[in-house]
């Protein structure tokens, strides 16, 4: 019975070795893992991070290159920034939305910061040599203080200082990271003497279980970028912020040296066109309407003319 | 690797072991999630089970939910009910029980199936009550294979409730994502290194368990005995997953 | 529920990706558990170091394990590489133990007849051993595949594409429709790896099929044996 099997599991070792051989080839191969470099220098790899806001910006970027002529590899949602920059810096992608402030203060851990312009002036001098960015727009998506509409009223809620005002105990939420960030919990109590009563992390970047919490009174405080359209949805306040405690966060594309004169400049009619009600927009169409990235950035870029 | 050396000074570093973040109150806040996950997902499990091995109904339909459940992506089931539930553990809580059911349950009616038919049928003979049956026979019978279920599903939970720390301050999972976003390895593999110790000491209890509470003579579960008493067929590879295994580890 | 079929490219894409991490993480979790499998069942001495040794393995969470095997191996954090290594040690961990107690439930006495009519310990390991085991190793391997699915979504947290991307692109934006459509494309792509497996045990072992109930490998020891693991 065996031996009559022998040529058949021969064979099917044979089909399983190969298929290992096959995908494991097809993996390593794969776009995703390694960026083509070898695929010819006139594709221009564009990458996001894994945020959806961030993808519809890269998917402007990348049909506006597309529209101009350009191949374009779309290399989104690759996690946060300390998974995605050494890719950048290695070259291994020509184009990354990002924003000025939070890439500085990761590029340099003693940045100064300003404003929006100081910002960017900064982040041109802290970035690598081969790497650069291109025009900033005017739209930002950037950390904020946010209280609902009751809770500001009720004390009276304006800028981060006037949190002194509360005469309750404020629990805040926000991404794990953000306890031990220079604007943090930390910086809250230190900076202007605010009393914190509890740190909830809640790992969606400011997204629906952080504006829940909010809405249900979970947390009192907490930080929601200012482009979510939820803080427009949910009647939410972001609390000013005179003393620049955050870095501004304007969106500007980050580029290799791939990018050319003729790249730069479909990219930087497109960082012009982009105010900051267009991003709150664009992201509403997201996050409401359910909307693809693709589908936005095609109906936003046809309405602009850009493409 | 100077990781090594950054996970040792973070282990040792008296700042991590004191206040609300501290190892102490993590690891206890983490023993705590796991054990009464194991008690929800037990006092579903081991019924159910029990039933299914006792009467020897509803085994197909038992064995095809487990193999589904079982392919149920914890993090899915996380984020899922965590949009419906919102911050907090409730949602944690959901989601490690599913995981936790499959390996229980399958320990419940293994352990039962286990017990070789002739035993049942004299212990009917002389006068036993059904009660009396699964209670004084087939419970302290099958008990090997239900603790091996209850180690699995431990050992899964355990390693597995680091993902609640995606959306609640909980838990020994919170030095890992903690760690991967502020880029502080040595946090994330001391975090990783707690998880496993705690691993090992419950996997040392439940040994120490199973040595305590199963009556001598009963056999059943130790690895080495392969001897087939059970009479009732058991087909293996013909129907969905069944195997009351194991560390399915499905994070 | 408008969402799942306005993006059915994206979820066949994801499913792709998913493919790609985890169909060779499975075959390759097979073929080196064989060998570790093989050793822990033929020397004592080996079997406690070997399944100790998996046994720590697996209690590791997958999370900072794909994290760190980047700087270990030298891959490229984003690189799907890191995580088919990962998904294929969390295999072997699952495995290995299936092999040596897959090995271990053959007859003695079969052993012993394939000795007698001039089976070298080679031949014999192939030809009579191994096919024996097969139900169980088949048993394992289907574990292996459904586990291997639904952890490869964890690597969507480091920004590794997989159906795991639903979900954690669904819960930033609040979109149930799209965590629910990333568990069902899971789940179905588990039960349909678990459905090849099968069918390839169907054709590799076809006496399994006339006789069910349980030849030479003993069933019943494979329930036994993977509870008490």
């Amino acid at each position: 019975m065996f031996t009559a099997n022998r040529g058949r599991l021969t064979l099917i070792g044979v089909v399983a070795v190969g298929a290992v051989v096959a995908l494991a080839g097809c993996a390593s191969g794969d776009p995703l893992a390694e960026p083509s470099s070898s695929a010819g220098g006139s594709t221009i790899v564009v990458g996001s991070q894994a945020y959806y806001s961030n993808e519809i910006i890269a998917e402007i970027y990348s049909q506006a290159l597309e529209a101009g002529g350009f191949t374009v590899d779309r290399q989104f949602q690759i996690g946060q920034r300390e998974v995605y920059l050494p890719d950048i810096e290695a070259g291994k992608i020509d184009v990354f939305p990002e924003y000025t402030g939070s890439l500085l203060q990761a590029l340099d851990k003693a940045a100064v910061g300003g404003t929006s312009d100081a910002t960017y002036a900064e982040l041109q001098t802290a970035l690598p040599d081969d790497l650069r960015v291109l025009d900033q727009a005017d739209a930002s998506d950037q950390n904020s203080w946010t209280v609902t509409a009751d809770f500001a009223s009720k004390y009276d809620l304006t800028d981060i200082a006037s949190l002194t005002n509360v005469t309750e105990p404020i629990t805040v939420g926000g991404n794990s990271e953000l306890e031990t960030r220079p604007y943090g919990p930390t910086a809250l109590k230190d900076k202007y003497g605010i009393s914190i009563a509890g740190f909830v992390p809640v790992e969606d970047s400011g997204g629906p279980l952080t504006v829940k919490a909010l809405v249900d009174g979970d947390i009192q405080l907490a930080n929601i970028y200012t482009a979510d359209p939820n803080i427009k949805t949910n009647n939410l306040v972001a609390l000013s912020d005179p003393d620049g405690l955050f870095f501004p966060d304007n969106v500007v594309p980050v580029v290799s040296q791939k990018i050319d004169d003729s790249a730069a400049a479909i990219l930087n009619k497109v960082s012009a066109a982009l105010t900051a009600d267009t991003l709150v927009d664009l992201n509403a169409q997201s996050k409401n309407d359910q909307l693809s990235a693709d589908k936005i950035a095609t109906a936003w870029l046809t309405k602009a003319k850009l493409i | 690797m100077s990781f090594l050396t950054e996970t040792l000074a973070w282990l040792v570093d008296p700042a991590n072991w004191v206040g609300a973040g501290g190892i102490p109150t993590r690891l206890a806040q983490h023993l705590l999630f796991t054990l009464v996950t194991l008690l929800v997902a037990a006092l579903i499990a081991v019924p159910t089970g029990f039933l299914i091995g006792h009467t020897g109904r509803g085994r197909g339909l038992a064995v095809a939910l487990s193999g589904a459940f079982r392919a149920i992506p914890t993090l899915g089931l996380l984020t899922l009910v965590a949009l419906w539930v919102g911050i907090g553990l409730n949602a944690p809580y959901v989601a490690l029980t599913v995981l936790a059911i499959p390996p229980i349950l399958a320990g419940a009616y293994t352990g039962f199936e286990a017990i070789d038919r002739k035993i049942i049928d004299a212990a009917r003979a002389v006068g036993m009550s059904e009660a009396q049956i699964v209670l004084k026979v087939e419970l302290p019978l099958g008990l090997p294979l239900l603790i091996g279920g209850l180690r699995s599903a431990t050992l899964q939970v355990v390693a597995t409730a680091t993902l609640a720390a995606y959306i609640a301050n909980f838990g020994l999972g919170r030095y890992l994502f903690e760690g991967l976003r502020i880029r502080d390895y040595g946090e994330m593999l001391g975090g990783s290194i707690l998880v496993i110790l705690l691993a090992i000491v419950l996997e040392g209890v439940f040994a120490l368990v199973q040595k305590l509470v199963v009556p001598r003579g009963v056999t059943a579960g130790l690895p080495i005995d392969i001897r087939d008493g059970s009479s009732r067929s058991r087909p293996v590879m013909e129907s969905t997953i069944e195997e009351g295994n194991s560390h399915v580890h499905s994070e | 529920m408008t969402w799942i079929w306005s993006n059915l490219d994206l979820i066949w894409d994801r499913t792709f990706d998913h493919l790609i991490l985890s169909v060779p993480s499975i075959i390759l979790s097979f073929l080196i558990a064989l060998p570790f499998g093989w050793l822990a069942h033929r020397y004592r001495a080996s079997r406690a170091v070997i399944l100790t040794t998996v046994g720590v393995l697996y209690a590791i969470p997958s999370l900072p394990l794909f994290i760190v095997l980047p700087f270990i191996v030298g891959t490229s954090i984003r690189s799907p590489l890191n995580l088919i290594i990962a998904l294929t040690l969390y295999g072997v961990a699952l495995m290995v133990r299936v092999v040596a107690d897959g090995l271990g439930s053959v007859d003695r006495d079969v052993q012993q007849s394939a000795t007698a009519v001039g089976f070298s310990g080679w031949t014999s390991f192939w030809q009579v051993e191994l096919p024996l085991a097969g139900p169980v190793l088949l048993a394992g391997l289907r574990v292996v595949a459904v586990s291997t699915v639904s952890l490869a979504t964890v690597g969507a947290v480091i920004g590794a594409q997989s159906l795991g991307s639903l979900f954690t692109d669904g819960f930033q934006r609040g979109i149930q429709a799209e965590i629910i459509a990333g568990i069902l494309a899971t789940v179905l792509l588990a039960l349909a790896l678990d459905a090849v497996l099968v069918l390839i045990g169907r054709l590799l072992m076809p006496w399994t099929r006339r006789s069910a109930i349980g030849v030479v490998a003993r069933p019943g020891a494979v329930a036994r044996q993977e509870v008490t693991t």
